[in-house]
This record gives C-alpha cells, structure tokens and sequence, in this order.
C-alpha cells in the first residue's frame, strides 16, 4: 500500500502506476457536476487545488456541536465531468481525482501532460470513507450550490483507493476492457 | 400515535440500508479469498467488507445512494401492510437519517423530503411460492447507479448472431455482463428473464433478486456465472476472477413476435430482506 501525503509533489504522484493500491492522508476537496460547471463557466475557485486533491463526491454530512460532521462519502460517477475536467486540471494544478468508473481519454492525456492521477474508490463504499473523515474543516459554495453539491474541505487519514489511470497514460478501465472483449469474442466463437 | 405495523416496517427499512444479508456477506467474502492479497480486487473487496461491518455497527445507510424501494408483500396482508402504512414507514425512516432524499418530480425536478409520491415506494402484493410459512413483506433498496445499467434484448440479435435459443439467451447476458463493465459496482447479481413482454420482462428479472445466493444454481445459471467470470472484469472494473456474485434466471411466456431477454443488474450491495407478520 503506497501513502499519499498532501500536499501531492508532482514526482510522487508521476511515480504511482495503474494497480497500485494507496491511502490518502490530508485535505481533499469535493466537487462535482454543479462544481464543474461553474468553473466552465468562469467561476473563481474558492480553494486551491495547486497540489492537492478533487473528490467527486456529494457527501450526506449533517450539523453536530457547532460543525458539521460526514455521515456518508462515497464517490460519484466521474464521466459526467469528462468535458470540463482537462481544462480544470489545466488551470487548477490538481495532483489527485478521485472518483468511480474512470475518466475519457482526453482527461487521461490531460493527466500525462500536467502530472495528475486519478483514483478509483469504491462504489457504494460511504461508510468506510465516512469514517477515515476525520474533520470537516470547512465547506465552499454550500449557499450556491446546496449540500449535496458543495465544496466540501475534508481532512482524512487512510482514504484507500487504486490508481486507475496513471500520469503515463495507462488506463486500467481500457485494459480491462479490452481483454473482455477479447474473451467474449473467444467464448462467442466456441 | 405509535402503530406497531409501521414501527416494524421502519425497522426492516433501517436493517435494509445498513446491513447486507448472510449469504451476500459470505459470498463476498469467498470472492475475497480467490484474490491474490494486494491486488486492485482484493483492496476494493477489503474496502466493501470494511464498509459493511462499519455500517452495520453504525446503523447508518450502508451506501449513499439508498436507491430506490420495492415492498413485495404477501397478498394475505393486504389489509394490514397497506400502502399508506409503508409510506408511513418510508416518512419515518426518512426523517431518522435511513435514507436519502432521492424521490424526484420527474417533471418538475422537485425533491420530495419524505421520499414519498405515487409509485414511491413501489409496492406489490404476491401470492407466495410454495404454501405454509407464516406471512412476509420483502424489501428491496436498489441504487440508481447499478438500476441504469440493466438492459433489454431483442431476439434475434443481428449484431451478437443471437437466434431464439438458449445460445441467443447466453449470448446476450454475456455481452450485457462486457458492456456494464464495472460500472454497476461489480461485483454484482444478474436477474435475468427470458421471455415476457417489455414490463414484465424487467419485473421478473428484478424479481429475481430476492433470491438467495446459497441456493443451488441450475445448470444454465452456473454456467452463466461461469462464463461471465472469465471475461475478468472484477470489483469496480479493475480486473479480477469475481465479476458476478450469482446469476438468477427466470422465464416467462411470449407471443410468437416477440421474444425479450431482460437483464436486471444489481449492485454489490444486495440490500434485500424480509419480516413475518
């Protein structure tokens, strides 16, 4: 198990490989469709992401003692931000997303070129990762935007996921469906 | 005023969103140990399994998505287990946190804040399998993510060389399996209904996924989890030997025009259970 410390340096994150398993340690931020589409749209960041980490993720978090605490945090299905995440890593300098079912191939050049990887969590997997939340430290665009579509600042210990789709280009979703449709033209022929 | 019925049914809600049932624990964990330690499958599993017994410890939904709820009920409790006692049921375990607000006004894009509307839940009234038994109401909470992933054929299948034959019916389940990849949360559970029309094709399919995984498979069924294993696709589509926890085939009668295959795909979170009343 590789341990990834934010801030991200480029180099650590350039030597990680599609397969490798990690957990995470330090800030990461949340942010999806409505988040996407305000920073295609022109919108400031209200954070930096220069080294750090994007989630897609809409968490269920309530309020206790003042702050608030995440009840549930697993990960949404990247896709849908594949038209605006390039530019987004252009301009961000992110190091690490982190998201369910991979991303398209632009965003994979996008990754070799800026020095990014992208990190598959478990689906369905909220508990667990709502667990190694150990403090929201803070939440960005929550009037705008609504809780669940929130920038949400999130200081965690021992996130575990796998490297997906590395800063080399490789992707594991293509080998693997690649090589399944291979045998499904074998087992077809038989 | 407290109503023990709707008591009860709030409690088989909590239990469905929290914790999976023995046989779907077991089979994960068997998928598990066919994994080499510190593979891509084997982390995701570690963290599925992680993720169950955090869960269950809590009492708090299991997944985020807490997905959309079926009641099958036992036509004898017809008068009891009403509809507006399980939306009763659904309001409460709304309100206490057992579920998401994830019922939405199709025209309007309104969100209801009880998880209440016509149609939500769904419910039907079955007439049981086999007699004896004391009467039961069924739940099941499928997630959106593994509900768009399900799939209907038409048979024959130009572009699968799928005919009207069993080899048709193997051909599409197969390549439904390659196209969801693991974007329905692999591994998963197939229904699969051959035959029907277009509804009742994915009502018995989905049907199907109330069955118990530690049944013994019939010898089309194993041969389907066989197969669709070998394709490699794995837990969350990274690679590995269990693509499939089970396969659950059923058949229905068709007219002559027609012959639908409908695949219902379901999440690794298999949140199904049953009370006795």
């Amino acid at each position: 198990m590789k341990q990834l410390v934010c801030p991200f340096s480029e180099k650590s994150v350039r030597g990680l490989a599609a397969g490798d398993a990690v957990a995470i340690h330090g800030r990461i931020y949340t942010g999806r469709d409505k988040f996407h589409k305000y920073f295609a749209d022109g919108g400031r960041l209200p954070v930096d992401f220069r080294n750090g980490a994007l989630y897609h993720c809409g968490p269920v978090v309530i309020e206790r003692g003042g702050g608030y605490a995440v009840v549930s945090a697993g990960p949404t299905t990247s896709v849908r931000e594949n038209a605006y995440e390039p530019a987004f890593i252009e301009a961000s300098g992110v190091r690490v997303i982190i998201g369910k079912g991979g991303m398209d191939s632009a965003t994979l050049a996008a990754m070799k070129k800026f020095g990014c990887v992208y990190i598959q969590a478990v689906g369905g997997g909220g508990a667990a990762y709502a667990d190694s939340v150990k403090r929201v430290a803070g939440v960005s665009l929550l009037k705008e935007f609504g809780a669940a579509e929130a920038v949400w600042h999130l200081d965690v210990e021992n996130f575990r996921g796998i490297v997906a789709m590395d800063a080399r280009g490789r992707s594991l979703f293509d080998d693997v469906r690649l090589a399944s449709l291979r045998r499904l033209e074998e087992m077809f022929r038989s | 005023m407290a109503d023990s019925t709707v008591e009860r049914l709030t409690g088989l809600i909590r239990e469905t969103s929290s914790s999976l049932p023995a046989d779907v624990l077991a089979a994960l964990g068997a998928a598990l140990r066919r994994e080499k330690r510190g593979s891509p499958a084997s982390e995701v599993l570690k963290t599925i399994l992680d993720n169950c017994a955090v869960a269950a410890a809590r009492g708090t939904p299991l997944c985020q998505d807490t997905g959309s709820l079926t009641f099958f009920v036992d036509e004898s409790l017809r008068r009891r287990v009403t509809p507006e006692k399980l939306k009763a049921a659904v309001a409460a375990a709304t309100a206490a946190g057992c579920l998401r607000r994830n019922t939405i006004d199709a025209v309007t894009g309104a969100s209801r804040d009880d998880n209440c509307a016509e149609g939500a839940p769904a419910v039907h009234y079955v007439r049981p399998a086999g007699g004896g038994g004391r009467p039961s109401v069924a739940l099941l909470m499928k997630g959106g993510g593994s509900e768009n992933m399900s799939r209907q054929y038409s048979l024959p299948d130009a572009g699968l060389a799928a005919g009207r034959d069993l080899e048709g019916v193997r051909r599409c389940v197969l390549d439904a399996v390659q196209k969801t990849q693991g974007y329905g949360c692999a591994p998963g559970v197939l229904g699969v209904c051959i035959g029907g029309d277009r509804a009742a094709g994915y009502a018995v399919a989905k049907e199907q996924l109330l069955r118990p995984l530690d049944e013994r498979p019939g010898r089309f069924e194993a041969r389907l989890l066989r197969e669709a294993n070998s394709l490699g696709i794995g837990p969350m589509g990274l690679g590995g030997r269990t693509t499939l926890l089970g396969v659950k085939v059923a058949a229905r009668t068709r007219v002559p025009a027609s012959f639908f295959v409908t695949v219902a795909y379901m999440c690794w979170a298999v949140r199904r259970r049953s009370i006795q009343f």
